[in-house]
């Protein structure tokens, strides 16, 4: 089985190729520059160290989100475009559960998450069972204090993954104290090759045409119109 | 072509600047095999204007069930394709990017040439598909987005000698439909209620200094404004209608009045109008009538063709391919792209 692996949701520009199974190749950077400029050129370069052609890939993996709205749809156009183009699937993976990974030798709860401005972050809650990273509280987008306050109340330890994470972490330990753990600098950022793994054991079943980013939330626009709908209603019925 | 010995050109065009998700298949630049839009504009209406973050989003659920459309509408596959060409800009960053991303993917599978494309470029070779271009010849351009007087020697040649100092003229029109409490977009509405009404209003002509080929429509846009709020506070009751006729009238005087200056100093034979606001009767009318006087041949695109579509990139994209123009990996959105 082959596969081409593509992350473009964070700063982190994320590609990887999975050879006979094996992750024979990663290209990664954590530079602010433009995904949609540098992506394919990071796609043939690693093809073609892998001695590659995109006929003989099997499926393409993508990292669906959250993260940047732009940045997800980036990777997303591309790998889905790519996969339809190709005839195979594309296969979409959390964007927070790559970054999960890490914690596959912890035994406390894993708490992935990315800056979402105003107080809130995307995040999930993850624990490792039977040799697998897996999620125990869906991907969402909540208060960073709240979401603090919950994890709080497991009384477990905590791993926290993020790219995020200088902006964050002072906040963590004022909650959690002791309970919260971190991990190197390289582990706050989403590698490719465990968006390759990941993807590569993940069932295919999406129709590739009707593949989307996880954006998590509505955009402001939307929200803002379905708030005033629903104030309309409520308005109609006298409420 | 048909004389049997140069070798068909097919190119699949692509286009997500704005709120249109198009792809196309056009033989030798001017044949159309396939031309599938889905225009976002019900979406778009209840927030009375295109949102980007939307648009983007519909973009890149939309995107390959057009591609597959047009493929599948022209009855070629990926072998029969010369060339991707693709919107580069202006536009929408976030709405170009998933055109351009997807373009790159196609052509990475498929080992296809890539050719990014002008938007602008694409609508005049919109009347490319109506008719074969001849040159020396003049465009005027007319859109949501733009309002540019655009020069042309030969194919693939653009220059623009006049274009929108503030407002595009399309915006203008929306901006006072707006004001007239009519929906979005009002472009077409002031253009019935034009027809129905008298231009009893006086309002300003923006001619910008003799020599100036360029355009200014927001103190046009501010006279209407004020107009009606004078009236307003008169107790005097304005017929839309009439509002309606006047504006336009302004608006069509300069336009049509700029472009017959431009084509005489140009000496121009041909006359071309291209963008959405192309579909507006009272501009083609107007736009025809001082053509004939002059003796001038003047194109306008079928209004299928006025409005964003990849049929268009794919025209421009044809001339481009043919003149060697290729574009790498590293082709990219670019919002204010200009034209040369
Ligand atoms: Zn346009």
């Amino acid at each position: 089985m082959n596969g081409l692996a593509i992350d473009t949701s964070t700063y982190v520009l994320g590609v990887a190729v999975v050879k006979d199974g094996e992750v024979v190749g990663e290209f990664m950077t954590n530079l602010k520059k433009n995904h949609s400029l540098r992506l394919m050129s990071a796609i043939r370069t690693l093809m073609e160290e892998a001695e590659m052609t995109p006929k003989q890939l099997d499926r393409i993996i993508v990292a669906q989100g959250p993260g940047s709205y732009t940045g997800v749809r980036i990777g997303v156009t591309t790998a889905k475009t790519m996969a339809w183009a190709l005839q195979i699937p594309v296969v979409g993976v959390s964007s927070l559960k790559i970054l999960a990974q890490y914690g596959r030798y912890f035994t406390g709860v894993i708490s992935p998450f990315f800056d979402a401005r105003r107080g809130q972050v995307y995040t999930g809650l993850y624990r490792m069972s039977n040799g697998l990273v897996e999620n125990i509280r869906p991907d969402q987008i909540i208060l960073h204090h709240d979401w603090l306050s919950a994890l709080k109340d497991l009384g477990e330890q905590v791993l926290f993954v993020s790219p995020d994470m200088t902006k964050h972490q002072e906040t963590i330990e004022e909650v959690l104290g002791k309970k919260a753990i971190f991990g190197q600098k390289t582990e706050n950022l989403l590698r490719p090759g465990e968006l390759a793994l990941l993807g590569m054991n993940q069932d295919v079943s999406v129709n590739t045409h009707e593949f989307a980013p996880n954006y998590i939330r509505l955009a402001e626009a939307e929200a803002k119109w379905l708030a005033a709908r629903q104030g309309e209603q409520k308005e109609n019925k006298g409420e | 072509m048909s004389n049997g010995m140069e070798k068909d050109i097919v190119i699949l065009g692509i286009e997500t600047s704005c709120d249109e998700t198009s792809a196309a298949v056009v033989r030798n630049g001017r044949e159309v095999l396939s031309n599938v839009v889905s225009s976002q504009i019900e979406s778009h209406k209840r927030f009375g204007g295109v949102v980007p973050e939307i648009a983007s989003r519909h973009h890149v659920e939309q995107i390959t069930y057009i591609l597959e459309e047009a493929l599948s509408n022209a009855a070629v596959t990926f072998q029969d394709i010369d060339a991707v060409a693709v919107t580069e800009g202006p536009g929408l960053v976030g709405a170009l990017l998933i055109g351009v991303n997807a373009a790159k993917a196609l052509a990475y599978a498929h080992d296809i040439p890539l050719v990014g494309v002008h938007h602008i470029a694409g609508h005049i070779y919109a009347n490319h598909l109506v008719e074969e271009l001849t040159f020396p010849l003049l465009t005027l351009v007319v859109s949501g987005g733009h309002t540019e007087l655009v020069y042309m020697e030969g194919h693939g040649s653009f220059e623009v000698i006049g274009e929108t100092r503030d407002d595009a003229v399309g915006e203008a029109y929306d901006k006072v439909a707006r004001t007239l409490g009519l929906p979005y977009p009002g472009g077409p509405h002031i253009d019935r209620l034009a027809h129905e009404g008298e231009a009893t209003i006086e309002l300003p002509r923006a001619w910008l200094g003799p020599e100036s080929y360029d355009f200014s429509f927001s103190g046009l846009k501010s006279a209407v404004i004020n107009t009606l709020h004078n009236a307003k506070q008169r107790g005097e009751e304005l017929l839309p209608e009439n509002v309606a006729a006047s504006f336009q009238e302004s608006v069509i005087e300069v336009l049509v009045g700029k472009t017959m200056r431009a084509a005489e100093e140009k000496q121009v034979q041909r006359v071309l109008l291209a963008g959405g606001v192309a579909a507006n009767k009272g501009l083609r009318r107007a736009l025809k009538e001082a053509c004939d006087k002059k003796g001038l041949s003047l194109t306008i695109p079928t209004l299928e063709y006025c409005t964003d579509n990849a049929a268009m990139i794919a025209s421009a994209g044809t001339i481009l391919y043919q003149s060697g123009r290729r574009s790498g990996d590293r082709l990219n959105g670019q919002p204010g792209l200009l034209l040369k």
